[in-house]
């Protein structure tokens, strides 16, 4: 085991990181708490008074925050969803031996390179368009009344975005992880007789379990903050119905340059977020150890 | 590090080489901004000391960087392209740069006055426009002969209506009506706002008591949702000014209530497939005196914050100039000039012989009053958007509701209570009246 | 199973797989094809994959009406300098926390992690004020500070799972045979680890150079990297899917280019220890 010498100099070399994290997180927190429990907005210079709570009961009882709030939980559970058993399924068809595998694994691959702007706007007026979209064209060639995406399905619409650019992610890694399994496990099932779906439930799934938590850890983090392709292709509507929590703190923080207001939102949204974390740790924790 | 170095070496090169300066301006990507920033060369061959540097962005984003830039005095940009929601605001604030050195050719008087007006605080001018639009109806001359119908100088929505019904013809994808539906408040509420004014509606009335649960508002949307549910193109809620500016230029509608300075696009037989099928009518009225038609321009203006206000005035009084008018003319043809901003413009023949929509923009603009909007009087300056702070938010949280009744989500009657109910909550917030 | 057995599922194998990577990659290639249409028929009612006159005018268009190298050239700083800097910072803690554990270790990992959870909005104000007083706007050094942060709990947490599929003893012998901790990490871990390491600085250089809300608002003219080219064509004026399309794959062909060069690198080094 590690000397006591050695331990110290572990610690110190882990410091550059948790300082620069800490004055990372710390710095704007409490600028963000301070402005929280003030009437600030950035176009309406002068006094900056003290309001106690007030940002906090005006971003809560917001009509859109229930809204939102659930819109977020569907988004990331939509997208986790699609990705990871889309994922897996594209694990295993690219594990098997077929031509031009590496031709394969880079076309997979490609839409996680896309910047989600560009992501956005392609799949919003190329594809998904009612009129000159793609879609459209096809629906029509086929005889059906083409669907207009974002006012029908607005969050839908976003999940599915989003979903073709993280579903690389997510079968890459579980590629990676089904590459590492024991063939022979697999050869011995099949010599008890085991079929594909017993193989597949007690054999590959087990397996793929650790992979899986890490695309689930991964993905939250960055679907919960979410906001470039609802700015491009909804604006968060119609209503509220594509609005998630990251996008109602903007319209607070960059529409209504209300700093208090959005400082506010800023700050229930890491409550929240560390709400969820601390749930998703409790449920997969033990399986990211080990 | 490395950065800092390369920083002052350029520092020290720009400083022997006869203090040139460098200004950086913020624009948005419309065409007419485009070519500015093409012709921009014979600004700077004229002034070789001056350097610029050019930041072009989508509107929504343009508006964030500058806003969050002068609020916080950052200092990033000395020309900024504003509109005149903005100017006013920002104005009262100290934001801005008094425009007062203009130069002696610049000929103040020559601004058309409504325009004029909108830029000016006590008798300041904080900003210079660029170019200035009303809006206006125009429509496809073709499909209005083959319904039988001739279209009126200056219409009502009951014949906008009817008209629309008669072009529209769903199975060869000819729509009878554009409109914005896309929600926030330079989109579809800068539209809806507008209408409303022609049906006796207002925002607020003398004592900042928002007017959402009024008989006007209810016309007005019902009237909107109603018409577009007839003869709208499919995704109308995803529709701005561009999409429906794409949707007429391929001949997909009949009738198209927009920006004056569309007129230019739509009769641009490069981009335009019905570029000699389309004709020009003032914006609709509901017999109550006031038109439809909104008052916006684009303007150029100096941050308090910049550190060369004269390099970037000589900048402002370049583009916006007469003489810049004349250089669009012949590089491009005065089909392409900016319009809407000089009264010269409008008595220069080529320019009405070449621009088959210049009078109508022209009598658009004088026509439109900010300060008296609608048939009511009102607190607030204004006709398509209501200059406060606040506006770009509840404008487009009350965009967010129109859409949903468009897209049949919510009722009229829900829409416009909700809006009711959550601009009541923010002019709360921010403790109205004041 | 015969040969003639696994050829007929081989077959069905590679049809399906096509098939499926076909319709993921199709978004991607029709913005490619799309890119070399006239305006007129990127909109058409009846879209051809490669029947219509190729053109390169919208690249001309893009190319004469922004400063696209400028802007190449500050989304390469900025996610290389990052990734490199981040690696720098990151290496070290990631070392310490795989090998000499403590209880806390886990907690610090997810402690880290969750930095990533705040929401960038929430904090524009603080940070726009910060970079002012700085002097860090609207340059490079500013935003390869912010990517560099941004990203450092991934990497931490990428190279913490991969430097701890290293056996310890291999470690513990170096030691043994007196090698300094400096030495350690140099001549032993780094060259068991480097697919894991190149992996990490990949994945970081593709996460900053699609990166669109910080890059966006701290910079104007000097730093803007390629998302704010793309800011420029969002919503031009009338018919734009063929430029739009244009701009866009200038903006994701560099780092598509990247990607199908180091695509086996990616795959053997993201694994997130989930590989056991």
């Amino acid at each position: 085991m590690a000397t006591t010498n050695s331990r110290t100099l572990a610690r110190f070399m882990l410091l550059p990181s948790v300082i620069l994290l800490l004055a990372w997180m710390i710095v704007p927190l409490c600028m963000t708490l301070y402005f929280s429990f003030i009437d600030y907005n950035l176009l309406v210079p002068g006094d900056k008074e003290f309001v106690g709570f007030l940002n906090y009961e005006f971003f809560l009882t917001d009509p859109a925050f229930f809204e939102s709030f659930f819109n977020t939980l569907y988004l990331v559970t939509g997208v986790l969803l699609i990705t990871i058993c889309g994922g897996i399924g594209l694990a295993i068809l690219l594990d098997q031996a077929i031509w031009g595998r590496n031709y394969v694994r880079i076309m997979v691959l490609a839409p996680f390179f896309v910047m989600p702007t560009v992501s956005a706007l392609v799949w919003k007026n190329m594809l998904m368009n009612p009129v000159n979209g793609l879609f459209a064209h096809f629906a029509i060639w086929l005889g059906f009344e083409p669907i207009d995406f974002f006012a029908q399905m607005p969050l839908f619409s976003i999940i599915i975005i989003v979903s073709w650019q993280w579903l690389p992610f997510a079968a890459l890694i579980l590629l990676t992880a089904i590459q590492s399994l024991d063939r022979e496990q697999l050869e011995a099932a099949d010599l008890d007789g085991a079929g594909p779906f017993s193989k597949f439930f007690y054999i590959v799934l087990p397996h793929l379990s650790r992979a899986i938590t890490a695309v689930i850890l991964i993905e939250t983090i960055f679907l919960l903050s979410i906001f470039a392709e609802i700015l491009v292709t909804t604006s968060g509507g119609p209503g509220y119905s594509s609005t998630n929590i990251t996008y109602l703190i903007y319209t607070q923080s960059l529409l209504q340059f209300d700093v208090g207001g959005g400082s506010a939102g800023g700050i229930v949204a890491v409550i929240i977020a560390n709400i969820v974390a601390i749930f998703l740790m409790r449920l997969i924790g033990k399986n990211l150890e080990g | 590090m490395k950065n800092k170095l390369i920083m002052l070496a350029c520092g020290f090169i720009s400083m022997g080489a006869a203090a040139k300066e460098t200004i950086t301006i913020a624009t948005v990507n419309n065409g007419d901004m485009i070519t500015m920033k093409e012709l921009s060369s014979d600004f700077t061959s004229q002034n070789p000391d001056i350097d610029l540097k050019w930041v072009t962005l989508e509107e929504n984003i343009l508006r964030q960087r500058v806003t969050t830039d002068v609020a916080t005095k950052g200092g990033q940009y000395d020309v900024m392209t504003i509109g005149t929601y903005e100017v006013p605001i920002w104005g009262k604030q100290n934001w801005l740069k008094e425009l007062d050195n203009l130069g002696e050719n610049y000929d103040l008087d020559d601004l058309i006055p409504a325009i004029r007006s909108g830029l000016t605080i006590n008798d300041k001018l904080y900003a210079a426009p660029f170019y200035g639009e009303s809006s206006m109806v125009m429509y496809r001359t073709d499909l209005m002969e083959k319904a039988g119908l001739t279209m009126p100088k200056a219409p009502t929505w009951d014949f906008i209506r009817k008209a629309a019904k008669a072009m529209t013809d769903k199975k060869e994808g000819v729509y009878g009506l554009c409109l914005r539906g896309k929600a926030g408040w330079g989109e579809n509420v800068a539209l809806i706002t507008s209408m409303a004014n022609s049906f006796g509606a207002r925002w607020f009335d003398e004592n900042w008591k928002p007017q959402f649960n009024t008989p006007e508002w209810e016309n007005t949307l019902q009237y909107y949702v109603d018409v577009m549910k007839e003869s709208g193109p499919a995704g109308s809620s995803a529709n701005g000014f561009n999409e429906n500016l794409a949707l007429f230029q391929t001949g997909k509608c009949g009738i198209w209530i927009d920006a004056t300075v569309a007129g230019a696009f739509v009769t641009n037989k490069k981009d335009s497939e019905v570029a000699d099928k389309v004709g020009f009518a003032l914006a609709p009225d509901n017999g109550l005196g006031k038109r439809g038609n909104w008052l916006w321009s684009w303007t150029l203006a100096v941050p308090a914050s910049s550190k060369k206000p004269d390099a970037a005035m000589k900048f402002i009084s370049w583009a916006t100039s007469k003489e810049y008018t004349q250089l669009v003319a012949d590089k491009k043809g005065w089909a392409k000039v900016p319009p809407g901003t000089r009264k010269s413009l409008y008595s220069n023949q080529k320019y009405m012989d070449a621009a088959p929509f210049a009078q109508i923009t022209l009598d658009s603009i004088q026509s439109a009053d900010p300060k008296n909007p609608t048939v009511k009087p009102v607190p607030y300056v204004g006709i398509q958007f209501v200059a406060i702070p606040e506006f770009q938010g509840i404008g487009t949280a009350v965009g967010q509701q129109f859409s949903a009744a468009l897209t049949g989500q919510m009722t009229v009657k829900q829409a416009l209570s909700t809006s009711q109910h959550l601009v009541e909550r923010t002019m709360r917030k921010a403790r109205y009246p004041k | 199973m015969t040969i003639k057995d696994s050829r007929r599922s081989k077959l069905i194998y590679t049809i399906a797989a096509w098939t499926i990577s076909g319709m993921i990659f199709f978004p991607i290639l029709w913005t490619l094809i799309t890119s070399f249409k006239t305006e007129a028929e990127a909109i058409s009612a009846s879209p051809s994959l490669y029947a219509f006159d190729w053109t390169l005018e919208n690249y001309r268009d893009v190319l004469s009406r922004s400063p696209y190298f400028n802007h190449f050239w500050n989304s390469v700083v900025i996610s290389l300098g990052s990734s490199l800097l981040g690696l720098l910072i990151a290496v070290p803690a990631a070392w310490s926390m795989a090998f000499v554990q403590t209880k806390k270790t886990k907690h610090l990992l997810m402690w880290m992690l969750s930095t990533k959870m705040l929401p960038p909005v929430g904090v524009l104000i603080p940070i726009y004020l910060l970079f002012r007083d700085f002097a860090l706007l609207d340059t490079k050094l500013g935003l390869v500070i912010v990517m560099t942060l941004i990203n450092l709990p991934i990497m931490v947490w990428m190279l913490y799972t991969y430097f701890r599929e290293i056996p310890n003893e291999i470690l513990e012998a170096s030691r043994m045979d007196g090698a300094t901790i400096g030495e350690e990490i140099f001549h032993v871990l780094l060259p068991i680890a480097l697919p894991g390491i190149a992996s990490t600085l990949l994945l970081n250089v593709i996460l900053s150079w699609n990166e669109a809300f910080w890059t966006l608002i701290l910079t104007a003219a000097n730093a803007a990297p390629l998302t704010a080219f793309i800011a420029s064509y969002s919503s031009p004026e009338g018919l734009f899917y063929a430029k739009l399309s244009a701009a866009s794959a200038m903006a994701i062909v560099p780092i598509l280019i990247l990607g199908w060069f180091s695509q086996k690198q990616l795959v053997r080094g993201l694994s997130f220890g989930a590989v056991k």
